[in-house]
């Protein structure tokens, strides 16, 4: 095939807006051990799991879910290989469709802070049917109190907002995260500088 | 106006319904840009016409937060991930698929211009007859045994991508009584930041469909919307062989603090 010459574009550099994942991504997103950042025979290997909820409190059977974290040590990979798992390199990235009772599960470890004395947390993203645009958020260790008191996010959020981004630990040593995408308990979502996002008309 | 009911597969409301209840919220929007008020440059969450998104979308604003060490870093991806057929979506099987045959290319940039080099796009379409290859699919069109409609590629260093494809067709759906999408292409995009993260639908030209479609429409600005429609380019047909489209990708901007050094390290990836 002949390479296409280049016709100059415009100088338009506002984001392409989002446009929802739909309800048809369960064939071509999903991927094989998509959910294992580490196998489950890895020393250090713990479960994140937890349900999504809609406003009206039942569980969303059509979202996906992306999680990207550090290792460990804090250290961020650079690593290619997240599309095909060799069970061996940690890419920090997984995916995982949520199943018919919203419910989802990865395999991974404790992320280490990536900055001496900072909360260590896991990015959640989170796409769906109904929902137009992706959300960002937090899943924070429950651990490190002191970290998480001086977190900047953390300590800038009411106590009930700041629940919601702390995972709990359970006995197991699994951690526990539920995101609510409405609602009295809705989770605290994120917005960067430079990503803008349209929420529509708020409460509060 | 009557309760909106929030069962997304009640297919209760018309089309004209539908229609009045977006050239409402546009209509606010003109008027609040008229006031100077703020442009819109993404889709809108809390769109009730698009009935899904009625109990699925945040009610609280999003929180305002500076990007932490992971956020301003990506997942990389490779030739160990993906192999260089997966961007021809036409020779999955084996047999040619039905309809029209194109290619569909273009280039994906930050907010600032920069090339976004060796990262991952996925795509994932309906075929010529408005038909997913998914269980949940259940539109009476036929399946095409030579379509899968799931394509991925890795971008090139100047952030091209290209695929080869079938023109997917428009398919009903049960958001409102009589509802059909636009024909779109799925594209799910990664940037050098996670938070440039963006899954979102390419349209095609001139679409009967796009002033009907409360998806296309959840985006209240004009211009915004036609950023996602591709503009045929001939120079991308080739002889006897496919049309072809053009449609460049913007991501939002990058909160790293770029140095010359990085964008030689980016093309050892
Ligand atoms: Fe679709």
């Amino acid at each position: 095939m002949s390479t296409p010459a280049s016709p100059q574009t415009s100088a338009d550099l506002t984001p392409t807006p989002a446009q929802t994942v739909g309800p048809f991504y369960g064939y071509a997103l999903p991927f094989p051990d998509g959910e294992k950042l580490v196998d489950r025979s890895h020393p250090d290997a713990i479960r994140l799991h937890g349900t999504v909820y809609d406003g009206d409190g039942v569980p969303v059977p059509d979202a996906l879910l992306e999680i990207w974290q550090a290792d460990g040590q804090g250290r961020i990979s650079a690593e290619h290989g997240s599309l095909i798992r060799d069970g061996y390199t940690f890419t920090g990235w997984g995916r995982t469709p949520v199943d018919n009772v919203g419910r989802f599960r990865f395999t991974t470890v404790d992320p280490g802070p990536t900055e001496e004395g900072r909360a260590p947390f896991i990015l959640l993203t989170v796409f769906a049917r109904g929902l137009l645009d992706r959300l960002f958020t937090r899943i924070y260790l429950p651990e490190d109190t002191g970290a998480l008191a001086a977190d900047p996010l953390l300590s800038s959020l009411p106590e009930e907002r700041r629940r919601t981004l702390i995972a709990a630990r359970e006995e197991d040593g699994d951690l526990r995260f539920d995101v609510h995408l409405q609602g009295a308990e809705e989770t605290v979502f994120l917005q960067y500088p430079n990503t803008p996002q349209v929420t529509g008309p708020v409460t509060g | 106006m009557a309760e909106t009911d929030t069962d997304p597969d009640a297919a209760k409301a018309s089309q004209d319904e539908i229609s009045a209840e977006m050239r409402e919220i546009h209509d606010v929007y003109r008027r609040s840009r008229d006031d100077g008020g703020p442009e819109e440059t993404s889709a809108r969450m809390n769109f009730p016409p698009y009935r899904s998104s009625l109990l699925r979308s945040p009610t609280k604003s999003l929180h305002h937060t500076d990007p932490e060490e992971i956020e301003l870093h990506s997942p990389a991806f490779g030739e160990r991930d993906v192999r260089t057929l997966e961007s021809d979506l036409t020779i999955q099987h084996g047999g040619e698929p039905i309809g029209e045959r194109i290619v569909v290319t273009g280039r994906i940039v930050d907010g600032d211009g920069r090339p976004i080099r060796h990262q991952l796009v996925e795509v994932w379409q309906a075929n010529a007859a408005g038909r997913y290859v998914h269980k949940r699919d259940q539109h009476p069109a036929p399946i095409d045994p030579n379509f899968t409609g799931v394509g991925r590629t890795i971008t090139g260093p100047d952030g091209e991508y290209t695929f080869t494809t079938i023109k997917p067709a428009p398919y009903p759906w049960k958001n409102h009584y009589n509802a059909w999408r636009p024909a779109h292409i799925h594209f799910s995009l990664f940037g050098t930041d996670f938070t440039q993260r963006l899954i979102t639908q390419m349209y095609f030209p001139g679409d009967p469909l796009f002033d009907l479609d409360p998806i296309y429409q959840s985006i209240t600005d004009q211009s915004a919307r036609d950023r996602l429609v591709a503009a045929y380019d001939h120079s991308v047909a080739n002889h006897e062989w496919n049309t072809g489209y053009r449609w460049d990708i913007v991501l939002s901007g990058s909160s790293r603090t770029w140095f010359e050094s990085d964008a030689a390290s980016d093309e050892e990836h």
